[in-house]
């Protein structure tokens, strides 16, 4: 649906060249959810902007069903940027109209008839569930409650792609699991194509199917969201992972537990999640774990647990049991501590 | 006392009158005019700034220095100083007639910088979110970048308003009449200071109308 291939933007400052992306390639399928997530300055809003032009490849292409958007006149740009909603962090709703001018004008400058927008104004402010708030002006709104009205301002151009840029990063916890679950919806029921990205892990883990890494204007790590997670390649996705779970553990403890045994974070996806694995370790070898850290989470409806585990016995038998877990669909790493110097 | 009221309406009831609706004529006119003028030039001084969506460094440099030039004159400087070009527009340099031309002038540069800095306040995200939208530039200049500031530019076009009528009081000079001229006639050069202290009583009551006026219609358009 929506391709970007070999991307390249370089911002030239007075003194500098800044590369904002480099040689950045990825492809969003139809009716997926595409997460990109990276640090602030990774250059995942430049390339979300890319999607519909709204920023200019230094170079590579964009394409759009097909079509180089950076070959399109003008006008026709215009078409098919009206096939593509976005939604933004700061809602950039008009702080002069109501909530229902706010959906209906651009349906108009668009030269939707009059009937249909008003069909659709109640259609969509339906869908996002703000019905008693027509005439209310923005500023008597709720963060949470401005990106819905964004999101029916989006979707009420009928589009086939909706970019979010941070579109829940400045938004409570509470609110944006609402939103996300209301992008879900509207991935799932409407069909619409969804191109996201985020700096927080939670947003990719709950709502997409695929995601790319990216850092310094590089995407650096990509696949389904269940590979990502289960099995991170980089340390900037071993990071964000890390800050899901926040399965740290004390530095004391762990140098003192290094020196014997095992340290490993065992990670358990699916139906593996459900099974006592680890319970029949300790029946099988002579080993005694001891859970140090975790968490079950929902990865895309799936269950995703991870443990901190140190096994302690000897290194034959750990070994051994290690076997066993990785055999009954558990996926073992040695627990690596972070350096605390390292990341921001 | 009652008879001296009396006695100035009768001798200068009409004068002051006809010098109210002059004055009303050269304000009213000079700031239609000079808002056609001022508030494109000031739409076109936001775009092609520098960062901005129609960039344009020759455009947005020249527009910036003429209208410096243009603000840096004094009105009644500039009044003479433009005589042949009033006299080619207008076909008269006096008269109310012969004011305009020099008013606009002075006005249009002014509501244009007030114009810049009433649209430069506009949401740049709010912008691109049309622009994302595919909707033509014309329109997001009109719907948007007009619309939401019009509350800041109700307040600038009333500062503007208040400078036209302080301007007008020169347009004397070239026999075009209004209060500021009675004032000065009749107040200054014949030390009468009545018709003075009058006019000037109405200047100050128009101002502060004006000025109510449009904190008021300004208020009622901000919706934050």
């Amino acid at each position: 649906m929506i391709e970007f291939k070999n991307l390249t933007k370089v911002f030239q400052d007075k003194k500098r060249e800044v590369k904002a992306l480099h040689d950045v390639s990825l492809q969003v399928k139809e009716g997926s959810i595409f997460g990109v997530i990276g640090y602030s300055g990774a250059g995942k809003s430049t390339l979300v902007r890319m999607a519909n032009l709204l920023e200019k490849p230094t170079s590579g292409q964009v394409l759009f069903e097909g079509k180089d958007l950076i070959k399109l006149s003008g006008s026709q740009l215009n078409d098919v940027r009206q096939q593509m909603g976005m939604i933004f962090q700061s809602f950039n709703l008009l702080k002069t109209g109501t909530v229902y001018d706010n959906i209906a004008l651009p349906l108009k400058l668009t030269g939707v008839p009059k009937a249909e927008i008003d069909k659709r104004v109640a259609q969509y402010i339906q869908i996002v569930g703000l019905q008693d708030k027509l005439k209310v002006y923005p500023a008597q709104l709720s963060g949470g409650q401005k990106q819905r009205v964004a999101i029916a301002r989006a979707l009420a151009h009928e589009p086939k792609v909706l970019l979010c840029d941070e579109a829940t990063s400045a938004l409570d916890p509470d609110t944006t699991e609402a939103i996300l679950e209301l992008l879900s919806k509207i991935n799932k029921e409407l069909g619409i194509t969804i191109l996201l990205i985020t700096h927080e892990m939670n947003v990719v883990q709950k709502i997409c199917h695929e995601v790319a890494v990216m850092e310094q204007g590089e995407v650096i790590e990509q696949g389904s969201v269940i590979d990502v997670f289960s099995k991170p390649q980089t340390e900037t996705a071993k990071r964000f992972i890390h800050s899901l779970f926040n399965d740290d553990i004390p530095g004391d403890l762990f140098r003192k537990l290094k020196t014997n045994g095992k340290l490993v974070s065992l990670s358990f996806i699916g139906e593996s999640a459900g099974d006592p694995a680890l319970a029949m370790v300790t029946k099988k070898y002579d080993v005694f774990p001891s859970i140090l850290g975790g968490n079950i989470t929902d990865l895309k409806e799936r269950p995703f647990g991870r443990l901190i585990v140190h096994l302690d016995g000897s290194e034959s038998e750990a070994q051994k049991a290690i076997h066993y877990l990785e055999e009954s669909g558990v996926i073992v790493e040695a627990y690596t501590k972070e350096d605390p110097t390292h990341g921001n | 006392m009652v008879t001296s009221i009396t006695d100035f309406m009768d001798n200068w009831g009409a004068e002051i009158w006809m010098s109210f609706i002059d004055t009303m004529i050269m304000v009213g006119v000079s700031l239609t005019l000079a808002i056609l003028i001022g508030l494109p030039l000031g739409v076109l001084l936001t775009l092609t700034g520098p960062g901005k969506a129609l960039e344009n460094k020759i455009i947005y440099q020249i527009l910036n220095t003429v209208i410096n030039i243009l603000r840096s004159i004094p009105f009644i400087i500039l009044l003479f100083f433009i005589l042949p070009f009033t006299d080619l527009v207008a076909g008269t340099t006096i008269g109310v007639r012969g004011v305009i031309v020099p008013l606009v002038v002075f006005t249009a540069p002014y509501i244009a910088r007030l114009m810049e800095s009433s649209l430069l306040e506009v949401d740049r995200g709010v912008i691109e979110a049309y622009e994302a939208m595919g909707i033509k530039t014309r329109h997001i200049i009109w719907h948007v970048l007009i619309g939401e500031a019009r509350s800041s530019i109700i307040l600038g076009l009333t500062i503007a308003t208040i400078g036209l009528i302080g301007a007008t009081a020169m347009a004397g000079l070239v026999g075009a009449g209004g209060l500021g001229d009675l004032a000065y006639r009749y107040g200054h050069l014949r030390y009468q200071t009545d018709i003075m202290y009058v006019t000037v009583i109405i200047l100050i009551i128009l101002v502060q109308g004006v000025q109510t006026f449009g904190n008021r219609v300004s208020a009622r358009l901000k919706k934050d």
